[in-house]
């Protein structure tokens, strides 16, 4: 192990012409490992993901006689959602393209409206609950908002999140500069970042526009 | 070819090449498009129930390939693509999951 360790270590102060033509994030084997096991995270999340929604799926017309979804969705509050979401994925990835092109200005910049695009979705979703929960939708009302509830809300959960690891990273960045470290970490906070929003893809699909027009 | 580049750490940074914003703007131009064309179906009542709940799930389904090979760099990687095997899988339980689980609750009746 140790010997291994030396070895690594040894590639890793006189990097060969083949490694330095990977992008930044893949020229240290240490940092490549470490994103071929956050992929391996995503695999797993997207089980829990779909769990639950199996679970609305089944769930969602056990409405006990309380609010449905036509009654309940409001269509510009999650089609500014969507959009929003959208195009915090398309920042992230300019901060994932700044970072192998060596621009540490444009990172910061990229990951700050990411951030900010985060948050505001946040802001939305929460605001959606608070309105939902005063026109008496709560979460104990009926089992398709038991279900409701527990998907929209463990997606919100996890880009609230990745809005605090992202800030890190900025901060991270900022301090430290972009090194193969640093360059893995604004790399696997942008996987986790694309893969939320494929997730709010479904979510958007088969809860709210199946929610309104099915 | 490969050492004679060894030592050049010292001194500028190593060429690397600069890549434009072009395979960006395209993936989200086409899923905003997906997006566009999702709600366009859905809310402007141009098709039934069943064939309008699968084209919305097709619509998904391309959303994923936008993300991954637009923005995730899905086909890159060191050494093997375990991840996409990964991926894979976890993709085929995730829709097996929901699916049978549809399909084996249809049989029964309905609780509130």
């Amino acid at each position: 192990m140790a010997v291994a360790e030396k070895a690594l270590g040894h590639a890793h102060g006189h990097l060969s012409g083949a490694d330095l033509a990977k992008p930044l994030e893949y020229q240290d084997p240490h940092q490549s490992v470490r994103i071929l096991g956050f992929w391996l995270f995503l695999a797993t999340d997207m089980l829990l993901f779909g769990c639950l929604f199996a679970t609305y799926l089944v769930l969602h017309t056990h409405t006990d006689g309380g609010p449905t979804a036509k009654e309940l969705f409001d269509i510009p509050g999650f089609t500014a959602e969507t959009f929003i979401l959208l195009t915090s994925s398309f920042t992230g990835g300019l901060a994932t393209l700044a970072m192998r092109n060596r621009n540490k200005k444009q990172v910061l910049a990229w990951l700050a409206v990411t951030i900010l695009l985060g948050l505001s979705f946040v802001g939305l979703e929460a605001q959606e609950f608070y309105k939902d929960v005063l026109e008496g939708a709560t979460m104990q009302r009926s089992a398709f908002l038991s279900a409701f509830f527990t998907l929209v809300g463990t997606h919100g959960s996890h880009v609230s999140l990745g809005i605090v690891w992202m800030f890190s990273i900025l901060l991270q960045v900022a301090k430290r500069g972009l090194t193969q470290v640093t360059a893995r970490k604004i790399f696997i906070v942008n996987l986790y970042w694309h893969f939320l929003d494929v997730v709010w893809v479904f979510i958007f699909t088969v809860v709210y526009l199946f929610g309104v027009v099915l | 070819m490969a050492h004679g580049h060894v030592e050049l750490h010292d001194g500028p940074a190593p060429a690397h090449e600069h890549h434009g914003p072009g395979l960006y703007i395209v993936g989200y131009i086409a899923s905003l498009v997906l997006t566009a064309i999702a709600f366009w179906l859905a809310l402007g009542h141009h098709m039934a129930g069943g064939p309008l709940a699968l084209t919305l799930l097709i619509l998904g389904a391309l959303q994923i390939v936008v993300q991954l090979f637009f923005f995730m760099h899905v086909t890159e990687g060191d050494g093997p693509p375990f991840h996409s095997m990964a991926l894979v899988l976890g993709l085929i339980f995730t829709f097996a999951i929901a699916l049978m689980s549809i399909w084996i609750m249809s049989f029964h009746y309905q609780v509130q």
